[in-house]
């Protein structure tokens, strides 16, 4: 608690500065791409957004091993911690892509690999979130969740790989890494969208942070509440 | 200072206005239920410390 309290403040200000440059470079001062045109500036939050929302819940996987593991109960805690962001990511990422799709594909959505196997990961982020409420005891609710996390990391995967297991659907390939490759991301994108992505990580870790301290306290207050109600 | 987005106006707007919307959605409830556990927490502790010196008078 005591590290996390004085490394907060640093977090919130490197965040704010990465996503205000990031966010703002990409909106204001990046061309129009010659195919897609205006609305390739939606590639700065929609491709940052799902990154993080997989990336989450492999954070939630690890974490979630090591309390199966450990039983170290902070990690369970920052599992349960980082759900609520992986799935605003992945809702943000699922109301972007609609965005993008429709003026792109001429459609709102379509039953692709990559975004249905989205819309799966999404509904595991609801169902952990469920599970956590629904059962009383942390510890079963930390095991219950961590078994729901092995499960849900296949999505995870597939919706990362999805495009390379099926080469199907209208959804393209990942072309941030095709540097020196056919096709890459232009320069004029690629720098304010790493960014973008450096100012996510950053807000996602924060998130963490603040929930996980969140999530202790109201495991003191349990605590103390159960002894008030003994004495 | 605002970009031409021409035809694709709401798409993008639309787009950023969503993931916008979301992020500061999650950073409030999140900063909210902080505070309200924070209260919560200080609370309970101020009641324990309270009642912790009373017990060896009771004991007498």
């Amino acid at each position: 608690m005591q590290l996390s309290a004085r490394v907060l403040p640093w977090l919130v200000g490197l965040t704010a500065v990465s996503l205000i440059l990031g966010l703002g470079w990409g909106f204001f001062f990046t061309p129009d791409d010659y195919k897609q045109g205006a609305t390739v500036k939606i590639l700065f939050i929609h491709v940052p957004a799902a990154m993080m929302a997989i990336n989450a819940w492999i954070m939630m996987l690890i974490t979630s091993l090591i309390w199966v593991v450990r039983r170290h109960h902070v990690s369970a805690l920052a599992a349960r911690a980082a759900a609520p962001a992986g799935l605003v990511f992945t809702l943000i990422a699922l109301v972007t892509g609609a965005f993008w799709g429709q003026p792109m594909w001429n459609t709102w959505w379509e039953w692709d690999p990559r975004l249905t196997s989205f819309l799966i990961l999404c509904l595991f982020y609801l169902g952990y979130i469920a599970l956590w409420s629904a059962i009383e005891d942390p510890d079963t609710a930390a095991d219950l969740t961590a078994v729901l996390c092995v499960v849900g990391s296949v999505f995870a995967l597939l919706s990362r790989y999805a495009v390379k297991f099926w080469n199907q659907g209208l959804h393209q390939d990942s072309t941030i890494l095709k540097v020196g490759e056919k096709d890459p991301l232009d320069v004029a994108y690629y720098v304010p969208l790493v960014i973008c992505i450096l100012g996510f990580v950053l807000f996602f870790i924060m998130i963490v942070l603040l929930r996980t301290r969140m999530l202790i306290r109201a495991r003191r207050l349990s605590v103390l509440q159960a002894r008030e109600r003994m004495a | 200072m605002m970009p031409d987005l021409g035809k694709y106006t709401v798409a993008v707007l639309g787009a950023w206005g969503a993931a916008l919307v979301l992020l500061a959605g999650l950073l409030a409830v999140t900063l909210w239920q902080g505070a309200r556990m924070r209260k919560a927490l200080a609370l309970a502790e101020a009641r324990a410390a309270a009642e912790r010196p009373r017990k060896p008078e009771q004991a007498e």
